[in-house]
């Protein structure tokens, strides 16, 4: 260990009663020194973040080794000291910018309250120094957005102002526990910029936890994988990618790496001739805004505005785009869970374009979803072959229950789950396994169409790397088609033939996988394309963090027509939206 | 993964000093003993015929000179009165069992009652909004700014005394806490993704709301459900109490109580006070054990 880190932890264990949850633990953060603290969900990496701020839950207890921060042991400190570091000297930011700000004081209050508890300064003087952290972190117009509540912010202002909150009082080491796991990635290149420049400023160490191998190689300069409370590996960033030694190690680097932009697919299933199966035309969906005395409708929010596409059979369109594009309402009008205000989709030779029970049903015989959370889209008091059988019993699919069983059975077996485990429920199995039981529950009503809405965004890096591949495996087993709704084009890389971008409503350009993505004609996609990360440690760099150019949501007054959508050919199946 | 540690927060480590022993002592109680509780306490209600030494309101086995005798003491035959007599000579003891008896019929009569027709309207609000959830909202509304016992008293005067009448009256005021209740259990739940899911898979509403939303909907409606019994028996108590409950051959523990009161001035005090303590004994019982239930459900999920 140099003479000259920052941090140091040696042999770290955390016990919870008579479990060990993390082991062994030992790595030091230098001077000046990025170091990444990688492992899935359940690796102990936020539990030893957590310890070396002292926030642990009470239920765990650190049962072994030291912490020492600039030569002293945390863990021995009494309380007023550690209360002196933290907060001052060590900094920590969190995952979720939702619910990291008291939602009862503007924050202006909250970032000087940090401030004021460290040093002895008047309101004046606190409220002066908030201001320029403001600035420092780019929020617009900063000495009036002081008194404003953390509601108006959007997520990615709100991880800037907590990021002001943890650097306002100069820290030596900052802790990033996935601050940009949550947001968009447009919004967490700025972001990891931003740190990047704070901390070449600030002279501060980072220790950042992350789950994505991506932002390790864009930030690190050392990495430390954890994996099931122990230490993995540990090396050099451009050591790990290029050489490393522990075959999980390799696992994480390849499952992330698999969506690699830079394609090495060669043979891309490209589907036979194009039989469409799905045509929605013209869609749009609006929903209104309340507000002014009355409560009465002040404006519209135009979530779907004039989108148009087709789908072929046994091909997969994967629609892309940052929250608020609208590419959720759009999957979610394909069943008939809301109502579009105009425009039709036509399936099975029926145009449906009023969305009532009726033409809902229609839609519903043939389309099924798989919904984004694994944990929320299972009945919990439902065995796994109830919920399976119970379609195929109210839709006279079969004839009684035991053969209902059978072919819930059946289709565990092809998701790759053991036909037995079908009498557990669902919190029993992991997010992966539960994403294989909507899969198996949706392809046992034999769909022509299944819509993933975020079907993976919930789920670890590797897992995800295998519900992509059972979903591509169903696709050629049984034919059919897929409409992948996903808002990371790299897992999209791996799985669509086309893939279509959409933003602020609109679909700002439609083409086959290949050409979207080396020769994105949009300059909206080529932001998107140039915000996502690489695995490949020698194209290090991040843009220099311009002004934040925040997603706004597309909201219009009433009656705000909008001009319809045009599209422009620039190449073969390859559209543009034709700017006017 | 922080969020599913909180939950464990645990006991402290062992400790021998009194207050800490006293709450584990509290902890070990409310965990099994309380069914054990809450069952003796509904078998002594059922068995009391059997139970009971004498049945207080079979005028035959009174003896009025064992009036008024306070509590272990010796009567005429030998039998000892453990809680007193009343001023009409019953033995206090079976009195209470037989008023236990009328409070518990009342009690979850009332309860299951208002609960059907509560969460039933509550789910519809639910699964349905609009239009119905506005017109189910305001009769809840209405229902509810009324004052429960002022609803219950005009009722029941007009009605006259009696125990269906009381359980009636009761359900007219009740069944709204069920309604707001289930109705916003069930909105949460109707707007999870497994029901979603059941819709996209064509799973008929009626079935979505029994077999889906209401088996999620359990624990809250047991929480409410052990609440209100509780109230209906206070409730009910209030009413005996004020002369307009149960007539006086079906007693419930209020109107035992009742009667006692004017006695209490005369100093003696078991004629109301053991009533009393029977009334407070069952309320804890219930509302602990509806505690227990929610808890043991919950774990499940």
């Amino acid at each position: 260990m140099s003479s000259d880190a920052i941090l140091e932890v040696e042999n770290l264990g955390i016990r919870l009663r008579d479990r060990q949850l993390v082991k062994n633990v030992s790595f030091s953060v230098g001077r000046n020194e990025t170091l990444a603290l990688v492992g899935e969900s359940g690796s102990g990496k936020t539990l030893t973040s957590l310890s070396i701020m002292q926030l642990l839950p009470r239920a765990l207890s650190v049962s072994s080794g030291r912490i020492l921060f600039q030569g002293r042991n945390l863990l021995e400190l009494p309380a007023r000291e550690v209360r002196k570091i933290s907060g001052n000297r060590v900094s920590m930011i969190f995952q979720e910018p939702m619910s990291t700000l008291n939602p009862v004081m503007t924050v202006g209050y909250q970032v000087r309250e940090v401030l004021k508890a460290h040093s002895p300064m008047t309101n004046a003087e606190a409220e002066a120094q908030v201001v320029r952290m403001f600035e420092r972190v780019r929020i617009p117009d900063a000495r009036r957005r002081l008194n404003d509540y953390p509601h108006t912010f959007s997520g990615g202002m709100r991880q800037r102002i907590i990021i002001a909150a943890a650097i306002v009082c100069k820290p030596d080491l900052l802790i990033a526990d996935e601050p940009t796991t949550a947001l968009d990635i447009t919004v967490q290149a700025q972001v990891l910029s931003l740190l990047r420049e704070l901390q070449d400023e600030y002279g501060m160490s980072v220790l950042f936890i992350t789950h994505d191998m991506g932002v390790v190689a864009t930030i690190a300069d050392r990495v430390v994988v954890m994996r099931s409370g122990e230490m993995v590996e540990t090396a050099p960033v451009e050591r790990i990618f290029r050489q490393p030694e522990h075959s999980y190690t390799q696992e994480l680097i390849r499952s992330s790496s698999a969506f690699e932009l830079d394609d090495r697919d060669a043979g891309d299933p490209a589907p036979g001739p194009f039989e469409p199966v799905l045509s929605v035309q013209g869609l749009t969906t609006r929903f209104d805004v309340k507000g002014g005395a009355w409560g009465g409708r002040i404006g519209q929010v135009h979530a779907v505005e004039d989108v148009s596409f087709t789908i072929g059979k046994g091909e997969t369109l994967a629609i892309v785009g940052e929250s608020g594009s609208g590419k959720s309402t759009t999957g979610r009008a394909l069943l008939g869970l809301n109502r579009p205000n105009s425009g039709s989709i036509l399936y099975k030779g029926r145009r449906v374009s009023r969305f009532d029970p009726d033409e809902t049903r229609h839609l519903r015989t043939g389309i099924q979803m798989i919904f984004q959370d694994p944990f929320g889209s299972l009945n919990p008091r439902l065995r796994i072959r109830d919920a399976i059988a119970e379609p195929l019993l109210c839709r006279k699919l079969c004839s009684g229950k035991a053969e209902a069983y059978e072919r819930a059975a059946f289709y565990l077996e092809q998701v790759g789950l053991d036909p037995a485990m079908g009498e557990r429920y669902p919190h029993e199995f992991s997010g992966g396994q539960r994403q294989r039981i909507s899969i198996a529950k949706s392809l046992s009503l034999q769909p022509d169409v299944i819509v993933a809405d975020e079907a993976v965004s919930a789920l670890d890096v590797t897992t995800k790397v295998r519900v992509i591949d059972l979903l591509k495996q169903i696709q050629e087993t049984y034919n059919i088609s897929m409409l992948f709704i996903s808002h990371d084009i790299s897992a999209v890389n791996r799985i669509s033939h086309r893939i279509a971008v959409m933003y602020m409503g609109r679909v700002v350009e439609i083409g086959p996988r290949r050409a979207v993505l080396r020769e994105p004609a949009h300059e909206y996609t080529r932001r998107l394309l140039s915000a996502t990360l690489t695995t490949d440690t020698s194209k290090r760099g991040l843009a220099v963090d311009s002004a934040p150019r925040e997603l706004v949501s597309p909201i219009h007054p009433v009656g705000y027509e909008p001009a319809p959508c045009r599209m422009r050919e620039v190449g073969a199946g390859h559209f543009v939206l034709a700017e006017i | 993964m922080a969020e599913k540690l909180l939950e464990l927060i645990p006991m402290q480590d062992r400790q021998t000093s009194f207050p800490s022993r006293l709450r584990a002592a509290g902890r070990w109680l409310a965990r099994w003993h309380i069914f054990m509780i809450a069952v003796g306490i509904v078998a002594v209600a059922a068995f009391a015929p059997i139970l009971a030494h004498q049945d207080p309101y079979d005028l035959a086995q009174l003896d009025i000179l064992d009036g008024m005798l306070p509590p272990m003491s010796e009567s005429a035959s030998g039998y000892t009165y453990w809680l007193g007599t009343d001023d009409q000579g019953r033995d206090l003891v079976s009195a209470i069992m037989y008023g236990l008896r009328t409070s518990l019929i009342v009690g979850f009569g009332s309860a299951f009652l208002s609960m059907a027709i509560g969460t039933t309207l509550g789910f519809l609000a639910a699964y349905y909004r609009g239009r119905t959830d506005a017109a189910i909202m305001r009769l809840v509304d209405l229902t509810l700014a009324f004052p429960a016992i002022l609803v219950a008293l005009i009722i029941l005067g007009f009605l006259g005394k009696g125990v269906f009448n009381v359980v009636l009256a009761l359900v007219i005021t009740d069944w709204a806490f069920y309604g707001r209740s289930v109705r916003s259990a069930a909105i949460v739940e109707t707007n999870k993704e497994y029901v979603l899911a059941a819709q996209c898979a064509l799973v008929p509403a009626r079935r979505i709301i029994f077999l889906h939303i209401l088996p999620n909907c359990v624990s809250s409606l047991l929480v409410i459900s052990t609440q209100q019994i509780a109230r209906a028996i206070a409730i009910e108590a209030t009413l005996s109490f004020l002369g307009l409950g149960v007539p006086v051959t079906e007693p419930s523990l209020g109107l035992l109580i009742f009667n006692g009161y004017a006695h209490v001035i005369a100093g003696k005090w078991w004629m109301s006070f053991y009533p009393g303590l029977a009334l407070v004994i069952v309320i804890v019982t219930l509302n602990l054990l509806g505690e227990q239930i929610r808890r043991r459900y919950n774990a499940h999920a």
